[in-house]
């Protein structure tokens, strides 16, 4: 997601002063006559930004809060729904802190809170607040700069698809781990040895899932054609369904649905090594020609790869894992880094507006470079500001 | 020639059996070797210290079995710190084996430390979702953990009752072997709460997550087994971690002769062509 | 109609969850959970036609005695083992299925990760050659970077570890940032292609 930008670009320290409270249990004999100083100023506002049912309770710290007899050690909120009647303790904030966000409120209800200093036996006095509501917001203000981003981004890819609709030519550098796929395929076939496809081991919720479903589409169709087997073993039984599905319908394009045999896709397990094992296992007794590693992939990257390339098999890879891209590198004979497996549809089927999709995706990545450069450029010259205006919003 | 041309072409089990003792003797004959402590270990070794008695941390145990030797040896260590100075630990996991090995540490650090279940710690279990569950959690702990994880209610334990949600939790860090873990503590917890987040990965996945460090939205990072051997020199107290060291010292020296040797060969091979 | 219900549900569940990023506001709010929730009970039903799938693949097996066949009588035995404990006895501490979690599964999943130690080390010895600049600037900083990371290293240098940690905090980091960058874009790229149904190969292949 490319939040991340904007979450790496922010780095928001929350620094609050933790001050011991358990050590109060030390209590002392003496009896109290001074009372510490209450906190004043007490005001609420409706938290910001939610779905209703909060409000935020500020206060000035009591005079001997970290000064004066440094006393209190807490502060007790209480809260009730009328001014004068009763009150009843909804929380507790350590010395130092200024405010309490109470999220047990019911929206259009009136509330009335009391803040009141705690040294350990006995509270100060309080003052009661004015009325507060909480309520339901219908646009998160934290995160223009994300509606913005987005609104620029989606603008970018759509306009440029329609640019392609009409015809205009798009071109796409070549990426090599794509040109091998057909090849692969055929060298398989030329060995007279099945494919295997193994599409990583995240679910279909994850998009590097689906990405590998859209390639795998394209390989099960060369592999129809040239009647060659194609294995697909998978660790989530959803994704095996929708292997399923995506090979079965290869085959009938190709004009052979009667060589399409569901078997060949199949579920092993849940389980990260147990997958690993179950694959390398498969790798080994079946031997493949060419092996596709693409999808979302852990530790079990190398365990695969290292397993594949003993067989002496061609292999082709693609992750957006950063961590597990070194591996693939090193045992495979082509890999796709990242992005270049989300762009694969695109690039295999060389579809105009798929092509315009990945142009758009160009111009977003021209915009954030812009950004980092101006960022930086602020930052260093002491506008630090500008890490606000990022900011995801909380 | 012909040996070199051998022995470029090696059998890889027989690199496999020299791993194997490189691995194994210094296990059974340790060394020692001195450990020195990098930045970003020190960094969230300071973060706990900073912290004072009665501070209330979260820790996240979102590994399994299989990563168990990396990042078990981190998670105990962390949680022997927090009890020597009486920090209390909240455990939850993203992940359903996590809850065993967040209770197994539990377990040790208590004994040594005389620490009481309920009142200085407690484990709230797994629950399905990963960041749904980090970002419910943050607004209300008690909602999305109503029970610990042997199923009782957390309205029994004494340690809960200043909880409610993030609010009152001065650190988190997530013990992490890949998703759910560290990523969505440094999103949600981080990105809008602002809490402050530590996180022991598997020394594999450690570089993915310099890039957060160095942007502060992280307040330290142990990388694999010399992570946890690194802190456990911090807190004073050997384990799992240090006892790795020299076996991953002598491991990474061999690889390194491997990778020397095989550009020998190389750089012989092609002069020769 | 087998493709255009597909599409439509894609484009209504991505456009509400953009949507209930922006909006806290009432049904949005909870819309997100719910989605979720709705995914997990999906993938509980689909776990039945994944273990189907299993159990059938491997009794054909058996029954038609393939290559490997006894293999598939391991499987099928440990299955209902694990199946039996869980079951009978419950998932709880001391009961069978917890300890052969802990007896048989923690040490063999352990083994797995742990081969991992003698695939780096064969994937290294035969990879990692220095053929043109670039592969030997990597050679080097790999080799420094490994070094540094355990105490041997500081032993035979003690500028090593700052060495070490310098690689990884800059050109390391400047890398894993483009490479993070350029993938959130892929991902939104396609994810916005998928909800607007320009992208449907992954429905039917074409």
């Amino acid at each position: 997601m490319f939040l991340l930008f904007f979450v790496l670009a922010q780095g928001v320290i929350d620094d609050v002063d933790v001050v011991n409270s358990t050590d109060l249990i030390e209590k002392s004999e003496a009896v109290h006559t001074i009372v510490q100083a209450p906190p004043t100023q007490i005001y609420t506002r409706d938290r910001a930004n939610d779905a209703g049912g909060g409000i935020v309770v500020f206060w000035k710290k009591s005079e001997d809060d970290g000064a004066g007899r440094e006393s209190v050690i807490e502060y007790h909120i209480y809260r009730g729904t009328e001014a004068d009647g009763d009150f009843e303790l909804v929380g507790t904030a350590k010395a130092g802190d200024t405010s309490y966000t109470d999220i047990t409120t019911r929206d259009g209800t009136p509330y009335y809170y009391q803040v009141k200093a705690f040294d350990g036996e006995q509270h100060s006095s309080a003052a009661v607040s004015e009325a507060a509501y909480s309520s339901a917001q219908w646009f998160h203000t934290g995160r223009i700069s994300m509606l913005i981003a987005t609104i620029l981004i989606s603008t970018f890819v759509v306009w440029f698809i329609n640019k392609a609709k009409r015809g205009h030519e798009l071109y796409i550098r070549p990426i090599a781990g794509l040109e091998a796929v057909d090849d692969a395929v055929g060298r398989a076939t030329e060995m007279g040895k099945p494919i295997m496809y193994v599409p990583g081991i995240l679910d279909m919720d994850n998009i590097q899932t689906i990405a590998s479903m859209i390639i795998l589409g394209r390989v099960a169709r060369k592999a129809a054609e040239y009647e060659t087997a194609i294995l697909v073993p998978c660790t989530r039984s959803i994704v095996m369904s929708a292997a399923q599905e995506m090979v079965k319908e290869a085959y009938l394009e190709a004009g052979r649905p009667d060589a399409y045999d569901a078997d060949k896709i199949q579920y092993l397990t849940d389980d990260q090594f147990g997958y690993a094992a179950g694959v390398d296992g498969m790798l080994l007794r079946e031997k493949p020609g060419a092996i596709f590693y693409l999808g979302g992939f852990y530790a079990e990257s190398l365990i695969l790869a290292e397993t594949g390339h003993s067989t002496g098999a061609i292999q082709i890879a693609g992750t957006a894992q950063p961590s597990q891209l070194p591996f693939f590198v090193t045992a495979c004979d082509y890999t796709l880094i990242g992005e270049e497996m989300f762009a694969a549809s695109a690039y295999l089927s060389k579809e105009p507006l798929l092509l315009g999709g990945l142009k758009g995706q160009d111009w977003g990545k021209a915009i954030i470079i812009f950004l980092i450069l101006v960022g930086v450029l602020l930052v260093t010259l002491g506008f630090t500001d500008v890490i606000g205006w990022l900011s995801t919003g909380q | 020639m012909k040996v070199l041309e051998r022995l470029e072409k090696i059998d890889r089990r027989y690199v496999f059996i020299l791993i194997l003792l490189a691995v194994v003797i210094p296990l059974l004959f340790p060394i020692n070797f001195k450990i020195e402590v990098s930045e970003p270990v020190a960094m969230l070794y300071r973060t706990v210290e900073e912290l004072s008695p009665g501070s209330c941390v979260l820790f996240s145990f979102d590994y399994g079995p299989s990563t168990m030797p990396e990042v078990y040896p981190m998670n105990l260590a962390l949680v022997r710190h927090c009890f020597s100075k009486d920090i209390k630990v909240i455990g939850i996991a993203l992940w359903p084996e996590g809850v065993q090995f967040g209770n197994e540490a539990f377990r040790v650090a208590a004994d040594e430390y005389g620490k009481e279940y309920g009142i200085d710690y407690i484990n709230l279990g797994y629950k399905a979702g990963g960041v749904v569950v980090v970002s419910a959690a943050a607004e209300d702990i008690a909602t999305t953990f109503p029970q610990d994880y042997t199923g009782r209610s957390i309205e029994e334990f004494p340690i809960m009752t200043e909880v409610k949600n993030f609010d009152n939790i001065d650190l988190i860090v997530s013990f992490s072997a890949g998703d759910p873990g560290t990523r969505e503590y440094i999103r949600i917890a981080q990105g809008r709460y602002g809490k402050k987040v530590g996180t022991g990965v598997t020394a594999v996945s450690a570089p993915a997550f310099y890039p957060y460090l160095n942007a502060g939205q992280l307040q330290g990072l142990l990388g694999g087994m010399k992570g946890a051997a690194e802190y456990e020199t911090l807190i004073q107290q050997s384990g799992l971690g240090t006892s790795g060291m020299d076996a991953q010292s002598i491991a990474h020296g061999l690889i390194i002769f491997f990778i020397v040797l095989a550009n020998v060969f190389y750089i012989a091979g092609r002069r020769k062509k | 109609m087998k493709k255009e219900v597909p599409l439509i549900i894609t484009f209504v569940a991505g456009m509400i969850m953009i949507v209930q990023y922006f909006v806290p506001h009432w049904p949005f709010s909870n819309l997100q959970q719910m989605f979720n929730n709705w995914f997990l009970i999906i993938t509980v039903f689909a776990l039945i036609l994944g273990i189907l799938n299993l159990l059938k693949n491997h009794i054909e097996k058996v029954s038609r005695r393939r290559k490997g066949w006894l293999y598939s009588i391991v499987l099928m035995t440990g299955f209902m083992i694990m199946g039996v404990a869980g079951f009978v006895w419950g998932p709880a501490e001391g009961r069978p299925f917890d300890w052969i979690y802990w007896h048989a599964h923690v040490p063999m999943s352990s083994t797995m990760f742990a081969l991992l130690a003698f695939f780096v080390a064969s994937a290294s010895y035969r990879a990692f050659r220095a053929r043109t600049a670039e592969a030997t600037l990597l050679l080097v900083s790999a080799i420094l970077v490994m070094m540094s990371r355990v105490p041997l290293g500081s032993y035979m240098w003690s500028q090593l570890p700052l060495i070490g940690d310098w690689i990884m905090s800059y050109p390391n980091m400047a890398g894993q940032r483009a490479i993070m960058i350029g993938i959130a874009l892929g991902v939104v790229s396609t994810s916005l292609r998928i909800i607007l149904g320009i992208e449907r190969t992954y429905l039917s292949g074409k």
